[in-house]
């Protein structure tokens, strides 16, 4: 697990890629789950697609929760691409993290109808 | 004001966190619950978010307790704006760290749950607030949308009821804004978790015009008024209108000042009214009633003493110019800053906001007399009893300060006298009634003293007139038909003079016969004075002659003896006589 602290990019072109942060609060039993299964769903279902994945621990930076606009933790806030969609819980619900992340822009091309 | 006595009880309750809102520390005896949380309910548009805000500003800025401000429906820049008017720079408070805002946006349609959470985000962000800043007050604006973001209630409850504690714990004062339910205090039933206080904001309309009530619904472990009080908000933000006091403990004063009218005053025990006392004129229309409260209100300038002059029928300068036909200038009180004269339209508000206004201006003028002309104006439509509360508030207000208390009231022809619109005879200490009398084709003003507590008053209808040297009375006059005013007055007494005068000419006539007579007497009395000497001295000369001839007579016998030489003794002896 890398926590990372970077900022948000800014610029926000036409990236074909998925940019993930994982919002977590110490190292709870929950959010390790979350970071578990995250990584499993980014592995088996965002395979060959860019992607970039954050983890940002609100207890060692608290401030960051403004940026995304965090209450629940864990939170998966997919900023891209836009729309910014907000998954939160533990991902242990397979189905409906792939509906709020999207990976093949099914959802977003209207093809899917959102649960 | 006069302090509120200090109770004992008071130390052993629960520790306040005053709010500094005008009114609601004394409804609420000194604030909300220090350390615990308060919820603000009602429905949109009530004054919950104001209400908040104050508590949370003015702690910073008047108590020196910084504060946290968590809103999650109106952004940091939307709060800022709406408490600008009211002279909040929430701009400098945050820069001087003494206030935290955060705007929290929920947006339901982002959000996927996809398993168990808990909400630490909110209480990280929380935590970081109050840390920033050393909060002491936090306020969350609203609840509520937590719920419409976050569908599992079971966890949404559980974890409002752990951020209860959490604040709790760290001694934080909060408010939390919520919506009013239908038949519930609020509409998810936050009321459960806050067992500490619980304030209700209404805002009803009654008949066109809006009125504001708050009520302290809940509050555990304190006295606290219980009833319904109106509020307002205006430029200075919410004023709380509480009862300002339940017992009738007033200093009273034994001064006595001037109406204004010098033969009113002698009809008031020859020294006017009792300072702090409430007078109400009375009257039909056009009787004088505003004359007679202008001339009050110059009386207490005239004294150097602040007066304010609160018109709700015409406008100040109306009034202004109205008076000066009678000769009293208000302007220049007004220039000199001894008057202060507002008006206003009274259908515009309702009873509290009427009263909350007449309050607020009291507070800052800071006047000895105050006149409001007229009141019967406020009743549009409102019931008895709440006229007579609100009288009764504002009366025990100024007894309780000492403001010596005239109003006018209109009372509509064809009504008893001494029947008022607003019942309120018992509460006022002098009555002044101003009645047209109409008699012959005329209608004159009268004027009586109806009531005037604690001194002897005369019992008289006078007669007064307006002139250009303002309300002059006239003396009284009691013809054998009784009072007389006006014409018939001026007649009955033409037709007095006029027998006065031919009263007056008889004795001057009988006076100077006598004169004469007497005069013709004494004439006659010299005159047998004269003859009567006259003939005295006509007597003494005869009597004189009747001497010198006795004395003759005697010379000349004597001499006829000697002559005779009738013997030397006889001679002798008459040489010897």
């Amino acid at each position: 697990m890398k926590p990372k602290t970077t900022k948000v990019e800014t610029t926000r072109k036409k990236k074909k890629g998925f940019l993930l942060r994982l919002y977590i609060a110490g190292q709870t039993p929950r959010s390790l789950a979350a970071l578990v299964n995250l990584k499993r769903i980014c592995s088996e279902h965002l395979d060959g697609k860019k992607y970039r994945l954050e983890v940002i621990d609100l207890v060692k930076h608290p401030q960051l929760a403004h940026e995304d606009e965090i209450l629940a933790i864990p939170t998966l806030v997919r900023s891209l691409p836009v729309p910014i969609r907000k998954i939160i819980g533990d991902l242990s619900n397979l189905e409906r993290v792939l509906v709020g992340l999207d990976p093949d822009g099914a959802l977003q091309r209207g093809k899917l109808a959102r649960v | 004001m006069p302090k509120r006595p200090q109770r004992s009880l008071e130390t052993k309750s629960l520790p306040k966190a005053p709010t500094g809102i005008s009114g609601l520390d004394e409804v609420s005896f000194g604030g909300l619950p220090r350390g615990r949380t308060t919820i603000v309910c009602g429905g949109p548009g009530c004054g919950k978010t104001m209400l908040g805000l104050e508590f949370i500003v003015r702690g910073a800025i008047e108590y020196n307790e910084p504060g946290v401000v968590l809103a999650f429906e109106e952004t940091v820049a939307e709060m800022t704006r709406n408490v600008a008017s009211l002279g909040f720079d929430l701009k400098d408070l945050i820069r001087r760290k003494k206030l935290f805002m955060e705007y929290v946006h929920i947006e339901p349609r982002e959000i996927q749950e996809t398993g168990e959470y808990d909400l630490e985000g909110l209480f990280i962000r929380v935590q970081n607030a109050v840390e920033t800043v050393g909060a002491k007050r936090v306020m969350l604006d609203t609840l509520e949308a937590l719920f419409s973001g976050f569908p599992n209630e079971g966890i949404l409850r559980a974890e409002i009821r752990r951020l209860f504690r959490w604040l709790k714990d760290r001694n934080l004062s909060t408010v939390v804004t919520a919506e009013k339910g239908d038949g519930t205090l609020t509409r998810h039933g936050l009321e459960e978790y806050v067992s500490d206080c619980v304030i209700l904001l209404d805002h009803r309309i009654n008949e066109q015009v809006s009125t504001r009530r708050m009520r302290i619904v809940k509050y555990r472990g304190t006295r606290h008024g219980a009833d319904e009080y109106p509020f307002l908000i205006d430029e200075d933000g919410i004023s709380v209108l509480p009862i300002t006091s339940m017992e009738l403990h007033h200093s009273v004063s034994a001064q006595r000042i001037v109406s204004g009218v010098a033969d009113l005053d002698a009809m008031l025990d020859g020294k006017g009214f009792y300072r702090g006392s409430s007078v109400m004129v009375s009257g039909t229309a056009g009787s004088g009633k505003t004359t007679m409260a202008s001339t009050f209100a110059e009386a207490s300038c005239q004294r150097a003493e602040r007066c304010l002059f609160i018109g709700l029928e015409e406008s100040d300068h109306q009034v202004a110019r109205n008076m000066k036909s009678v000769g009293i200038d208000l302007q220049k009180w007004v220039r000199k800053g001894l008057l202060v004269h507002e008006a206003w339209r009274p259908t515009q508000y309702g009873m509290e906001m009427h009263l909350l206004r007449i309050h607020k201006l009291i507070e800052k003028v800071r006047p000895r007399a105050v006149v409001i002309d007229p009141v019967s104006n406020l009743i549009n439509s409102t019931s008895r009893r709440e006229v007579q509360s609100m009288l009764t508030r504002l009366i025990d207000y100024m007894k309780s300060a000492q403001i010596t208390f005239l109003f006018t009231s209109l009372i509509h022809g064809g009504t008893a006298l001494e029947r008022t619109d607003e019942g309120i005879s018992s509460l006022i200490d002098t009555w002044i009634s101003l009645r047209d009398v109409e008699l012959n084709g005329e209608r004159n003003h009268v004027l009586h003293v109806l009531k005037s507590r604690g001194m002897a008053h005369s019992n008289q209808l006078r007669e007064f007139v307006l002139t250009a040297r303002g309300i002059q009375l006239r003396p009284p006059y009691v013809g054998p038909a009784g009072v007389l005013t006006g014409t018939s007055r001026l007649s009955q007494e033409a037709r007095e003079n006029a027998d006065a005068v031919a009263r007056q000419q008889d004795i001057e006539r009988k006076r100077s016969e006598v004169q004469r007579k007497r005069r013709a007497l004494e004439a006659q009395i010299e005159a047998l004075k004269t003859e009567f000497s006259a003939e005295e001295k006509g007597l003494e000369r005869d009597l004189e002659q009747f001497l010198k001839v006795q004395t003759q007579v005697t010379l000349n016998r004597a001499q006829m003896a000697r002559s005779r030489n009738a013997g030397s003794r006889a001679a002798k002896k008459g040489a010897r006589k």
